[in-house]
């Protein structure tokens, strides 16, 4: 259907939900900044902890679970805000945070398009680390925040460091944002966000049930692979020309880039328990 | 892919597996205690001054969420002074290269003091407790309220040699600029020896009323502020308990056993009754 389209509408919809998404993450970034500077009531705080029009508490579930292995009892607002959020990523949204939410995401995303435009990097010069390094991390993170009792992946997370940054200041927080862009410019493909971060390994491991998916269809797909290579977490799609089925896994961050960029609409967006008329032939 | 593959030799996957440990907690070993010297790092500031409530020192550290909710209660006042068409806002969170610990509240006198609001709208905004609102409350009428005065974010202290009212001049800014007028900061009166007919006027702090609010550290007409806001541990002594203040009447209960148990007479006398060398 959409091979009608022609020029910039079939642009716009080849790349709808990346326009979505960095409209989601602006307007998001707006609030916050808003709320600091103009008091403005929508979103105050940050991405660690915030209240949502004033009323509605919101934080961060991995720094409160940090805190609570620092040995420190927060307080109600930040344990029903960890909870809200929590609920709503495991229950409902899967690892959308990462892709809709973060600001780290457009940072990483420019280097990705950056490598792919300038082949800056070929795959061969590529530094191999298992994308588990990221559970390694979260192991670290809570290990570490027992041990200094304080917790210790928010005193270097840059992704706190870019986003408090904006609202309140960035000082020399550039430098950590700049490292992790050459790191994933030069070093390692999807680097941070695919292999690193603690907090996608969190939201990985909690956000396994959430009820919107990615449903992959074996009988639209011509097997072009144009899904494996532009996802971020490409071992997610490891029954691309296999068998139809839903993206079962929590690494699946929810991006729809995959759903963007296949011609045969064999990939689209689903809730998971929606009966699909072709999931009794292939298991 | 694993057809292709030979058929492994005896014990390679156990040695593999071995191997694949090891490196893990090698990994494991190495970022872990660079992670932690970074942290450690990160967080180790003696001299910071905190937003009122504030638990002390590494409680606070443990939970605080660096969220800012506080700063944001601070800037959005109605109140809020503004210089050169930009606001002035007490709190700030720490940036990379303020070398403070990252993300957490703090404010600098100097440049802009705490106004001691009286709703304290930083206390109830912090969602995580690491701004506990029972320690900056009094009990009125069986119910807890929010006082200022209870606040303790520092303690002002007075460089006397360059006090330019220890010097005989006439300055009372900082006494002047105290919320707590006469109570955080008081004037005391003395004749000056030099001249022989002025009177020496200078400003002295009391640390059981002062908040370590800042106003008068900015305040200070000095070009550098000679009184200035320390944060209470470092800038308080502590006698002991076993020094007694013996023109204090409460004070015969709070004495050590030894001493209590004594009749008046022998109190006056114990240095001479008890065998203090054979002790």
């Amino acid at each position: 259907m959409s091979e009608e389209r022609v020029g910039p509408l079939r642009y716009l919809y080849k790349h709808r939900f990346l326009i979505l998404r960095r409209i989601s993450q602006l307007t998001i970034m707006v609030l916050y900044i808003g709320g600091n500077i103009y008091g403005w009531k929508i979103l105050q705080g940050n991405l660690s902890s915030s209240r949502f029009l004033d009323l509605v508490p919101l934080a961060d579930p991995f720094a409160v679970l940090q805190m609570f292995f620092a040995g420190a009892i927060v307080g109600v607002d930040a344990l029903v805000g960890a909870l809200i959020i929590l609920a709503f990523y495991a229950f409902v949204g899967g690892r959308a945070f990462c892709s809709w939410v973060c600001p780290m995401n457009v940072v990483t995303d420019f280097a990705n398009w950056l490598r792919v435009k300038t082949n800056i990097h070929r795959e061969e010069w590529q530094l191999r680390i298992t994308r588990k390094t990221r559970y390694l991390a979260l192991t670290l993170a809570l290990v570490l925040s027992f041990i200094l009792a304080m917790p210790a992946f928010e005193y270097v997370s840059p992704i706190s460091i870019l986003h408090r940054g904006l609202i309140f200041g960035m000082g020399l927080g550039w430098t950590m944002v700049l490292a992790i862009f050459l790191f994933d410019l030069f070093v390692i493909k999807n680097g941070w966000c695919g292999h690193v971060c603690p907090l996608g390994g969190f939201y990985s491991l909690v956000t396994k049930p959430s009820l919107i998916r990615v449903n992959y269809n074996k009988d639209r797909c011509t097997e072009c692979m144009e899904c494996v290579k532009i996802c971020p977490e490409s071992q997610v799609l490891h029954m691309v020309g296999k068998h139809s089925s839903i993206v079962n896994s929590g690494e699946c961050i929810n991006c729809g880039r995959c759903v963007e960029v296949c011609n045969d609409d064999a990939i689209y967006f689903t809730l998971r328990f929606k009966k699909e008329e072709v999931s009794h032939e292939t298991k | 892919m694993a057809k292709d593959k030979p058929p492994t030799p005896r014990g390679e996957t156990r040695r593999k597996f071995l191997v694949r440990t090891m490196q893990a907690i090698g990994i494991s070993i190495v970022g872990g205690v660079v992670w932690g010297a970074f942290v450690k790092e990160n967080t180790y500031d003696p001299l910071v001054i905190r937003p009122p409530g504030a638990l002390p020192g590494d409680e606070f550290l443990k939970k605080c969420i660096k969220c800012g909710l506080c700063v944001e209660a601070c800037a959005n006042r109605p109140s809020v002074p503004y210089e050169g068409g930009k606001k002035k806002v007490t709190l700030r969170l720490a940036t990379p290269g303020d070398n403070k610990p990252l993300g957490t509240p703090y404010f600098i006198p100097r440049d802009v003091p705490c106004y001691m609001c009286e709703d304290i709208p930083c206390v109830p905004a912090c969602p995580t407790g690491a701004l506990e609102p029972d320690l900056v409350s009094t009990l009125k009428d069986g119910q807890k309220k929010l006082d200022i005065t209870k606040a303790r974010m520092g303690v002002a202290v007075i460089d006397q040699k360059n006090c330019i009212a220890y010097w005989g001049l006439r300055c009372d800014a900082c006494y002047r600029v105290c919320p707590l007028l006469d109570k955080a900061i008081y004037i005391e009166v003395y004749r000056n020896p030099r001249t022989g007919k002025h009177a020496f006027m200078v400003p002295k702090v009391d640390p059981d009323h002062c908040t370590g609010c800042g106003l008068c550290e900015h305040a200070c007409v000095t070009e550098k502020a000679a009184i200035f806001v320390l944060p209470r541990d470092i800038a308080l002594g502590r006698a002991g308990k076993h020094y007694m203040k013996g023109w204090e009447e409460q004070q015969p209960q709070e004495a050590p056993e030894r001493i209590r148990g004594l009749g008046h007479e022998s109190v006056e006398n114990y240095l001479n009754t008890e065998d203090l060398l054979n002790e």
